[in-house]
Order: C-alpha cells, then structure tokens, then sequence
C-alpha cells in the first residue's frame, strides 16, 4: 500500500503528530511492501524535513515556499490535494490537530471522497486498510473501512507510538501552483501563548482541576505541581463556566480529548462528559474528598483527601527526590 | 445579514449507548435526542448577529423525525425559518454525503454566513463544516470563539495549539463555532408560542453513495481495575512509588 502521511510543522518546528503519522505509516508501509511519502508544507523547512528520515520517512516531499509560512488553511489544503492527486496513494494520513482538522475535510472536498476522523488505531486486514474510532463520548468504537481511493484518516495525538526507524530520505522539493484563489482567508494576527507549558493534546502529563479548586487564584497550587512536571493544566467545565479556567483548558465531551500518559484530577467528580476526554490517558489518578466520587471508578490511583494537603504533599515529595 | 445555521440531532450526553445484535447499529428506542451542543453556539451566534445586522436566520437540519423537537427550540432560539431534510438511514450517512446534501440545500439560499459546530458530540469528525465550505468553494475559519462583521468581511479569533489566531476572510463564509464564543439563550414562553407558528419545510432527499463502511461497532475494552492508595498526604509516598516503579510514568 502507498502511503502518504502530513507531516505538521509550526514556526520551523516538527509537531510530535509529525513523528507519529510518520511512525504509523512506516510501519503499515512495511507491513503490506508499500511506499511511504512525507509531506511537509511550510518555508524555509528543507532542514527540518531532514529529521522525519529518523522514523523511516524515506520519501520527503517538501513544499517550500514564503507565502506558506504561516497555515493559511486554503492554501495548504491546495498544495496538500494536488500533490495527492499527482501521487495518487492508498492511504493520507493527518493528525487531528487544529491543522489536521482544518485541512482534512477542504482536501476530502477536493478530492470528492470520504475521511475517517480521530482514529485510534490503524490496521490492514485481507488488504484492506481498516479504522478503529471512538464515537458516542468514547461509550463504543466503531470499525470502518473505505470504498473510495485514497482512504483518508486522522490519528488522535498523542495515541500512537514513535518509533525510530532510521532511513536517509529522498527529499524533493515540489512546485508550487498557487492562485489568489487560494488565500480566501488571511491571518491577520498570531499570538503565542505566554504559557511555556505544553498544549493539552500533546501533554505527557496533565493536572486537572475541578469545582473543588474554589477559584481561579487557586489553581496556582495545580500550576506549581504542573511545572515541577512539565506538565499542562486542564480543567472541567464547572471550572471554565465558573470563569476561572480559559476555555482552551476545557477537557471534555465538549472541550479537548486528551491522551497523556498521566491525567491527574484534582476535585473532580468525574462526569460522564469528563471521562469522554479522558478515555484514553493511559493512567489516570484521582483526588478527591468524597469516597463516592465517580472518578474513582476510572481512576488508576486514587487518594480520598483534602486536595489542598494531597497536592502540596505530592509537590513537597517531588522536590525532596534528587 | 442573511445566516444558514447546520443543526445536528444527537444523542443526549448521559445516554447510556446500547449495540444492537447487528453488531453495527445502536438501539435507539432508549435515547433521548437533543441538539448538538456546539450547534447552540452556532446558532446562539447567528441570532445574535441578526438582532445587530438584520436579515434572516434559516436553520437546516438533515435527520430522521427525532429531529423534529431539536428544530423547533432552532425556531424558539433565534432561527426564522428551518428546513428538515429527511432521508432514509441518514444517521450511517458519512459526512461527506452529510456535506452534499446541506450544500445542495444552501446553495438555493440566498446566504452571507454558514454556521457550522465545530463538530458533534455523537461521532465527532470535525468534518462537516469544512467539507460544506469546500463543496461550495466559500472560504471556512474553523473552532472560532469571537466574530466580528465589517464591510462585507469576518474577522474570528481561535485558539490553536500554543497561539491565538486571528483570521480574516470576505463574505459569502463558513464559520464553525467553539464552545465559549457565546452563551446560548434559554427560549422564553413566548418564544416557543411564536415558534409554533413558523413553518418547518420538509423535505424528502435521496443520498448520495458514501465512501466509508461501518464494519462493526464494539463496547471499549474496559479500564484496568483501579485501586485507593490511601487516605490523605500520607498517601503520597506510596502513589509517587507506585507512577515510579508501577506505572513507570514519572
Ligand atoms: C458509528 C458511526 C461511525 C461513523 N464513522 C464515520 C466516518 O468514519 N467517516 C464519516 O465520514 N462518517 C462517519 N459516520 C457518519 C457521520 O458521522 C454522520 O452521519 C454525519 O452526520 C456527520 O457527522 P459528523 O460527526 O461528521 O459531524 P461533524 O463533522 O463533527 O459535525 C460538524 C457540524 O456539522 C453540522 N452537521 C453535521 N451533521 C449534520 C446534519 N445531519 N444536519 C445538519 N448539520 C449537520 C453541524 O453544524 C455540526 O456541528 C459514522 C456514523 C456512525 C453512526
Ligand atoms: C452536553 C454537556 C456537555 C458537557 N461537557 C463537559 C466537558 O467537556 N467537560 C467537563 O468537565 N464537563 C462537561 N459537562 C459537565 C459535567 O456534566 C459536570 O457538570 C462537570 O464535569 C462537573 O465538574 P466538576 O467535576 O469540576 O464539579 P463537581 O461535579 O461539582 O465536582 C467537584 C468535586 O470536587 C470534590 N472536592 C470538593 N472540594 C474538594 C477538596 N478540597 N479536595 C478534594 N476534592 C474536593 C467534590 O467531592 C466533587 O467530587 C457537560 C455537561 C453537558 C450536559
């Protein structure tokens, strides 16, 4: 099966989805004696395209040039689509990050088929390639496959494994045919996070907060414990509705779905929306005064006990351990 | 300022999901629908718009008779006209066939703005909105949580992993809401009486072949049982040993 995957580049830096579509499409490349093609979209990138030949990437398709420094989504869905249609694969693969999801559905459209989103895991079976995908809030999984060429799939961050696999690629620069047309919408303004935490979605780690915290200065002590981690923060959504958490901290049904290795919750009851973020973090711990507390019924771990001599507890642990 | 709003019929959020024998469908005799909850921020927009700008709020709606309640609180919420399109097994339809028929829909509007959800809350592709905007060759800002409208132009900002991003595009556009972007209205009485008298245009479509199969639908394999460390901060050394040398995630 030829393969083609979307290797994601902000600022001149390869996400962490970069490695994983990467990784995935080396492996089922392998798997059925296919071809795996990278593409990388952005400016002055030929450098950092370099390093995706660590994971196996043993094709590189770069499209380099000044008017794709920033994601402007119409434009990059343009390059994206002719390049597939000039290659014609079996497979594309994104990740369903804010740029996966913006140009996944523009290039389906163009390319007239359809696309399986979030997917969790990716298998071949008698040729096929075949989606694994969490629907209804996580409460089932559903299997699909494709009867349109190319299939065109997203992996949910952070879910799939990275494996070095190292190769020294073939790096292609493509031409790039780009119309006014293309730039419909324009950025007007980008402004980085103060933050130098991780995003949610790509976090290893996340300590979250709940109605139990009491208020927005109060999550000072999750920051504290989140830093010693290098940790992000995340919060319910009594927390954000309550004003004192951003929406961008939201987890949840109806914020981000998130797969860590660790979710640390922190007065948190653990809703039913709740759990549907949280499904596939790989371990899960639970603080919380009250025994009764759904959360416990997910958690890995978990402590019955004041938050508020739980977590500096665990801070004044971490700090004493060299 | 004339608006088309996407509303989709979703199962409520607490319903408990039960897989029919057929290994590829869910017994829906059980479920309680509702709208889709970023569809109320797409809507809550659009109504807020026209209250500002004027013109006409048309909701649409491609679903089985469940959908029926979640168009009419459309009408009680700001929207003044609704259509429902209406075709056989429109819930396995995949979202590209979804997309083509709003689109074919949208295109006999006369429309300034689309609003989309970002996604829905049943099987959350994220698909929808762009593919419409695509379809109908319009330009799309996706997850926006602020819009402003000026000399036929969008300004929305969004968030983005690691940056706020502000984009702009002309008008015709297609904009997908986030959570945040408004607090959706509660209709009033006399908001629901009024809507009673708007009508509903039904129509009856035929679908498009789709491109994806369901093959089967399976319960997730359940979480590992999990354990209580302890009571209070002297449960901590025994939890940091355990994500140490159990879990291996410290
Ligand atoms: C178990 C299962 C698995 C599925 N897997 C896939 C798959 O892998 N790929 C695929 O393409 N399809 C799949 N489908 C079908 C598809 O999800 C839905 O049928 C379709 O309605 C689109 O939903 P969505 O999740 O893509 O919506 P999204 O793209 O997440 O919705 C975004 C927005 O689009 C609008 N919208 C969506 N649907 C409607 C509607 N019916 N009427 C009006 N506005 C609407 C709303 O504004 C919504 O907020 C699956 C269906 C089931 C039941
Ligand atoms: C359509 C829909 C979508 C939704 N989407 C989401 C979503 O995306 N994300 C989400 O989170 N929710 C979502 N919800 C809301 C959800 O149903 C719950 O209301 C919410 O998750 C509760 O947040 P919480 O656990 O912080 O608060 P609570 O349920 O009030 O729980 C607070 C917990 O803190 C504990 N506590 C209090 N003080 C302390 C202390 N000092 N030390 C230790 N523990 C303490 C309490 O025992 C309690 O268990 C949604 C709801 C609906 C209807």
């Amino acid at each position: 099966m030829d393969i083609l995957v979307f290797a994601e580049q902000r600022e001149g830096k390869l996400k962490k989805t970069a490695y994983e579509v990467v990784s995935v499409g080396r492996s089922l490349t392998d798997e059925s004696n296919g071809k795996l093609t990278a593409v990388i979209v952005g400016y002055n990138i030929k450098n950092i395209s370099k390093e995706l030949g660590k994971f196996g990437a043993s094709n590189i398709l770069v499209a380099d040039d000044e008017r794709l420094d920033k994601f402007v989504p119409s434009a990059y869905s343009r390059v994206v689509s002719s390049i597939i249609k000039n290659k014609n694969p079996d497979v594309v693969l994104f990740p369903f990050s804010s740029m996966g999801k913006d140009l996944m559905p523009s290039v389906a459209a163009r390319l007239g088929v359809s696309a399986a989103s979030d997917c969790t895991k990716v298998e071949i079976s008698d040729g096929e390639i075949i989606c694994h995908r969490p629907v209804y809030s996580g409460k089932a999984v559903a299997k699909v496959s494709f009867s349109n060429k190319p299939a065109v799939i997203s992996l949910r961050p952070n879910t799939f494994s990275i494996t070095e696999k190292p190769v020294s690629p073939n790096i292609t620069e493509v031409e790039i045919e780009l119309s006014p047309n293309d730039f419909l919408t324009i950025i007007k303004e980008i402004v980085s996070a103060e933050s130098k935490r991780p995003d949610l979605t790509e976090a290893d780690i996340i300590v979250a907060g709940g109605r139990g915290i009491g208020g927005s200065e109060k999550f000072s002590i999750l920051e504290e414990l989140a830093d010693l981690l290098g940790a992000a923060v995340g919060a319910s959504r009594s927390a954000v509705d309550a004003g004192w958490r951003p929406q961008k901290d939201q987890v949840g049904q109806t914020g981000k779905t998130v797969s860590p290795d660790l979710y640390i919750a922190c007065g948190i009851s653990g809703a039913i929306q709740h759990i549907a973020g949280i499904s596939s973090a790989k371990y899960i711990v639970a603080i919380n005064n009250d025994t009764e507390a759904p959360i416990f019924k997910v958690a890995d771990y978990g402590i019955v006990g004041d938050l508020f001599e739980v977590v500096p507890a665990i801070i004044g642990e971490l700090k004493n351990v060299p | 300022m004339n608006i088309v709003v996407c509303v989709k019929n979703v199962p409520d959020s607490e319903t408990r999901i039960k897989i029919l024998s057929d290994g590829v469908s869910i017994d829906e005799s059980m479920i309680k629908f509702d709208t889709n909850p970023h569809d109320e921020y797409a809507l809550e927009a659009a109504a807020q718009l026209k209250e500002k700008l004027g013109g006409e709020v048309t909701a649409i709606c491609l679903g089985d008779d469940n959908a029926t309640s979640t168009i009419k609180r459309c009408l009680a919420c700001g929207a003044d006209n609704a259509i429902h399109l209406v075709a056989q097994n429109s819930r396995m339809a995949d979202s590209l066939v979804v997309a083509q028929a709003l689109a074919n829909e949208i295109k006999n509007i006369s429309f300034d703005i689309i609003l989309c959800g970002k996604q829905s809350s049943d099987t959350d592709s994220h698909l929808v909105g762009g593919l419409v905007a695509q379809i109908l060759n319009i330009p799309c800002i996706s997850m926006v949580n602020e819009i402003s409208v000026s000399d036929k132009k969008v300004a929305a900002s969004r968030d983005v992993e690691g940056a706020k991003e502000i984009l702009e595009c002309s008008l015709p556009c297609l904009l997908t809401a986030e959570k945040g972007l408004n607090k959706p209205r509660y209709p009033s009485l006399r908001d629901i009486m009024k809507a009673k008298k708007k009508e509903i245009k039904r129509k009856e479509i035929m679908l498009n072949q789709g491109g994806i199969e369901i093959l089967s639908m399976e319960y997730p394999p359940p979480r590992n049982e999990g354990k209580i460390v302890g009571e209070g901060p002297e449960a901590v050394s025994e939890l940091i040993k355990l994500l140490k040398e159990e879990a291996k995630v410290l």
